[in-house]
């Protein structure tokens, strides 16, 4: 019997998750007690977001690697990145959701308690270095966005989304959970780092240890929604509002991937045989049934979740490899850190577009974008940005995230990393004719219903835009500042 | 202003239409004249520019880079912002910067429908930032982003103002040149990996692929034949080009033939063979196997045609197949002859671009059955016509025949290692290209130009070349005659430079 040791607290690393936990309090607070300032709500929400990343960036500054509880919570590169990622995109998500939540007579200040409640999720999943920490982070992202899907409660479509997305959810959550029992059960411990220990050794080609893996990776292949467990992810993204689609799409996905890349390359490193194979027929698969089935989609949201579908392909490439040597698995990690944040920028910015050319057509048909090029060229040129940005086309964005992930892949100079990047650059091909199409939408077909009235802009739509097409156009001109952060997004006491 | 000159030109030259672009993206868009200065304009500044390089270039050192400019770029992985102009990129980067200006000259009362002067104009200034650059890059990477620039303008050139099946040519044209560059950047990150030391400098590669298995460099080389072959293109990856010409507006039609096509070839001279010899000397043979189908494939395909700028498309890929032809015998002459077909085919190809879209724009169609009687109806023009033919048919004396003959009498004695017999064979086959190039062009010139007008067009009086035009043509003219009898003033910038791209061959052969 260990008698209890009081934690030893460091408030400084705790800083973002103790003001996102403020800023939920004070959201709660203005939205029961003032029924008049409920425009408030978005910039309170807004601002605490704002206000959390600063820290983020002290904490960066210092550059002192923190571990706490044991081990099991730590704030090193990896999670300063990553938080910082959840943050922006929370930011944008919030810009994004200001006028659809105000103006669809939805209720508001719970909206955005429960997006900061997943946001805090997020936040803590990047830190989470233990797997009850990891479960506990992984529900409390989970849960609010279940409702969220939902949050359209008078349309069939948006309830279906969040009961679909709920019930495959919790499923997944239930072979996740089978699967760390069984670890835990072989290696005696739940922190991460003492797993890894433990299965370097002749663990690694325990059978059962090898189920447990699977099992674990196969919850959080729900999450980033790659095949063959990507069949929420249509219709949820299709039903749910479009801002919490976007948020899907972005932040939740980045989420599950922070968990799988903290749980193979921390805990489960020394088991190649057990996960390397897995990824390979996940990424390979992930990224052609994605493209091949977004080919087919008359549907822009629609398009767009088997879109990100593909895309989680791409990015779940590189663990195929991760193994090969200590070299491979610094650049896949660098490589999924670096295309998370294009992502996120291409992604959420193609999703501000689509909202607002919503608020006009009220449809999200692909044929409702024909002839957008005339009565509103300038949210044309950003979409045509956004989509090639997505497409891989140099000089946007995209092109330096899939070359970090071609020379991940081309690194380790074996078979599988080849036949995979030959993989990644065929199905860029099949890719780039989706996001042709939208484009040839756009600027080449006529105005289905002549209404060419222009398209207004809110405030906050315009913000969301400006930034994500900043970013991305940076990014592209300039991929060194985001290589750097990949390259800054290393592991606490790892080899 | 030599300073200046030395450290900022190629820079200059390569950014100059995106600050153009980028004036142009705050004007609003009633502006058409304001428009329209711009992009002349900032077009000028660029080919002022690239006189100036020219005219303080040292001609003696040909062989060597000069103009360097060697910034890091992207530090994470090694890859520099290097650009340098040498005697095979000069011409290139000469021939661009003048078709770019008589394109915005030429666009100035002929904007296609739906118009829209600001976001055409945008367009062709982007795509001549894309053109500049990947002439002067000297980092595969660099060179690669400016290969793949040039792409989205001119899908939206072909797609938005481009005629009937606008939509499949554009997107077809997109997919086959996305497919080669996704092969070709796997191929160059394979490059960085196994050379000796990891560098994406096209300077320094040369010497650090020795030691690469002879399995891998054939395979790199094939992702970069993939890559630049479907550029050019060669047969049988040519069938985009055909659908992409003759959908495109007539200014689109113009730079596709004249510059984009040159991406394809140049890469091949610039980046694939100095870097694998090795490889090279094992391709050529099958390099120079599809040129030579070309040649004969799109001389039958011209025959067949019934769209005069069809027929025209379909003789690019003939012209093409001669300088690849001349590419694929690794002999200093071949190489010559090739840059010198490249600029020979932008000059003339381009200019049949231009009248045909002319053409098109008086009588409303191209199909040949039923033109006729130009000569008679707009006689200027028609003799235009015929003088370009002339010089597409390869006539001694204009610039087409130092393009199509030197890279024939190449191929009688291709580089040590390739096989004299086959390649002697080629040379019979392309020569018999010839004459059905001659077949084609006159038959075309015979069904256009001469005979009497057709009684459809009876009363329509046909404008003869106006003023624009005359702007936009002259300087092509005068060219094709210029170089026709003085091919020195290619020859004689090409001649080192090619010398250097061979050197790491030579090296082969000696060591």
């Amino acid at each position: 019997m260990v008698d209890f040791v009081t934690p030893n607290i460091d408030y400084h690393a705790f800083a973002p998750e103790i003001i996102l936990l403020s800023t939920l309090v004070v959201l709660l607070l203005v939205d029961v007690f003032s029924e008049r300032s409920q425009a408030l709500l978005p910039t309170i929400a807004g601002l605490g977001l704002l206000a959390a990343t600063v820290p983020v960036l002290t904490l960066a500054v210092d550059g002192a690697d923190r571990t706490m509880f044991g081990g099991a919570y730590a704030v090193d590169g990896f999670s300063l990145a990553m938080k910082a990622l959840f943050l922006v995109s929370g930011y944008v998500v919030v810009l994004l959701s200001t006028n659809y939540v105000a103006e669809g007579d939805y209720y508001e200040g719970e909206y955005y308690f429960l997006l900061l409640s997943s946001l805090l999720g997020m936040t803590v999943m990047a830190s989470a270095r233990d797997l009850v920490t990891i479960f506990v982070a992984l529900e409390l992202l989970s849960i609010p966005a279940y409702m969220l899907a939902a949050w359209r409660k008078r349309d069939a479509k948006s309830n279906e989304a969040g009961l679909k997305y709920y019930l495959m959810g919790v499923f997944a959550s239930a072979i996740m959970l089978y699967g760390m029992s069984l670890i835990f059960g072989v290696t005696g411990t739940t922190i991460l780092a003492e797993i890894g220990a433990a299965i370097q050794g002749s663990l690694a080609t325990e059978p059962i240890v090898s189920l447990g893996i699977v099992f674990v990776i196969v919850g959080f292949a729900f999450k980033v929604s790659a095949v063959p467990f990507h069949t929420w992810a249509p219709d949820t993204y299709e039903g749910a509002p479009t801002p919490v689609t976007a948020f899907l799409s972005v932040a939740s996905k980045a989420a599950g991937f922070v968990a799988i890349l903290q749980l193979v390359v921390v805990a489960f490193y020394g088991a190649t045989d057990a996960y390397q194979p897995m990824f390979f027929g996940l990424a390979a698969l992930t990224m052609t049934v994605g493209n091949l089935i977004a080919l087919r989609q008359t549907n822009v949201v629609r398009l767009f979740a088997y879109s990100s579908v593909a895309q989680a392909g791409y990015m779940i490439a590189p663990l195929a490899v991760a193994g090969e040597s200590l070299g491979s698995r610094d650049q896949a990690i660098s490589a999924i850190v670096v295309y998370l944040v294009v992502y996120a920028a291409m992604n959420l910015g193609a999703f501000a577009i689509i909202i607002t050319v919503a608020r006009k057509t009220r449809s999200a048909e692909l044929d409702s974008y024909g002839g957008l090029f005339q009565y509103a060229p300038g949210l044309t040129v950003l979409m045509t940005v956004f989509l090639f940005a997505l497409a891989g086309i140099p000089p946007l964005g995209g092109w330096f995230a899939k070359f970090v992930i071609f020379r991940a892949l081309v690194t380790p100079g074996t078979g599988a990393g080849y036949v995979l990047a030959v993989l990644v650059g065929v199905n860029s091909v099949i890719a780039l004719f989706y996001y042709a199409r939208i484009a040839q939408s756009m600027w080449m077909q006529p105005v289905p219903d002549g209404d060419t009235t222009p398209v207004r802009v809110p405030q906050a739509l315009a913000a969301a835009l400006a930034i994500t097409a900043i970013v991305t156009l940076v990014l592209g001109v300039a991929p060194g500042l985001v290589g750097d952060l990949g390259d800054m997004a290393d592991f606490v006491a790892l080899p | 202003m030599e300073d200046l000159l030395d450290s900022w030109g190629p820079t200059a030259a390569v950014f100059l239409p995106v600050v153009g672009a980028a004036l142009m993206l705050v004007v609003p868009k009633a502006q058409e004249q304001l428009h329209k200065t711009i992009a002349l304009v900032s077009s000028l500044a660029v080919f002022g520019v690239l006189i100036a390089i020219a005219g303080y270039f040292d001609y003696a050192q040909g062989g060597t880079l000069q103009y360097v400019v060697d910034q890091s770029w992207i530090e994470a992985i090694n890859v520099r912002y290097i650009l340098g102009i040498d005697g095979i990129s000069l011409p290139l980067l000469l021939l661009t910067g003048l078709i770019v200006p008589l394109c915005v000259i030429y666009s100035w009362n002929h904007l296609p429908e739906p118009r829209n002067a600001k976001a055409f104009l945008i367009l062709v200034l982007i795509l001549e930032t894309g053109m500049v650059g990947t002439f002067v890059a000297q980092d595969l990477i660099l060179f690669f982003v400016f290969f793949e620039i040039v792409l989205l303008p001119m899908y939206f050139m072909i797609g938005v103002w481009g005629g009937e099946q606008r939509q499949y040519a554009a997107i077809k044209f997109f997919l086959f040149t996305l497919f080669g560059s996704a092969l070709m950047i796997v191929s160059f990150l394979a490059l960085y990996f196994l050379a000796s030391e990891p560098t994406f400098d096209i300077r320094a590669l040369p010497e650090l692929t020795g030691d690469i298995s002879r399995t891998a460099q054939l395979l790199v080389f094939g992702g970069m034949f993939m890559g630049f072959g479907i550029k050019v293109p060669m047969f049988p990856f040519h069938t985009w080009l055909p659908d992409a010409h003759t959908q495109a507006p007539t200014v689109g039609s113009v730079i596709l033939a004249a510059v984009l096509l040159k991406l394809g070839t140049y890469g091949f001279v610039r980046v694939a063979i100095p870097i694998l010899p090795e490889a090279a000397i094992e391709w050529a043979p099958w390099i120079g196997l599809l040129a030579v189908i070309g040649i004969i494939y799109g001389a039958l395909g011209c025959l067949a045609q019934t769209d005069m700028k069809r027929l025209i498309a379909f003789s690019s890929v003939a012209h093409m197949g001669y300088t690849m032809l001349g590419i694929s015998t690794l002999t200093s002459f071949g190489l010559n002859a090739a840059v010198m077909g490249m600029v020979a085919h932008g000059l003339i190809t381009g200019m049949l671009f231009f009248v045909a879209g002319s053409v098109k724009e008086r009588y409303h169609t191209l199909e040949i059955s039923r033109l006729g009687g130009l000569l008679l109806s707009a006689p200027r023009m028609g003799w235009i016509l015929g003088f370009c033919s002339m010089a597409s048919l390869g006539l001694p004396g204009l610039a087409g025949f130092w393009g199509e003959f030197p890279a024939i009498l190449a191929s009688y004695q291709p580089a040590d290692g390739l096989s004299v017999e086959l390649f002697r064979t080629y040379m019979v086959i392309a020569a018999i290209g010839t004459v059905f190039a001659a077949g084609y062009l006159l038959w075309l010139l015979q069904r256009t130009a001469f005979g009497t007008v057709k009684e459809e067009w009876k009363g329509h009086p046909i404008r003869d070349v106006e003023w624009p035009e005359w702007i936009a043509w002259t300087p092509l003219l005068v060219l094709i005659v210029a170089i026709g009898v003085y091919p020195n003033l290619v020859f004689g910038i090409t001649d080192s430079g090619v010398g250097n791209a061979l050197a790491p061959l030579a090296q082969l052969a000696g060591g």
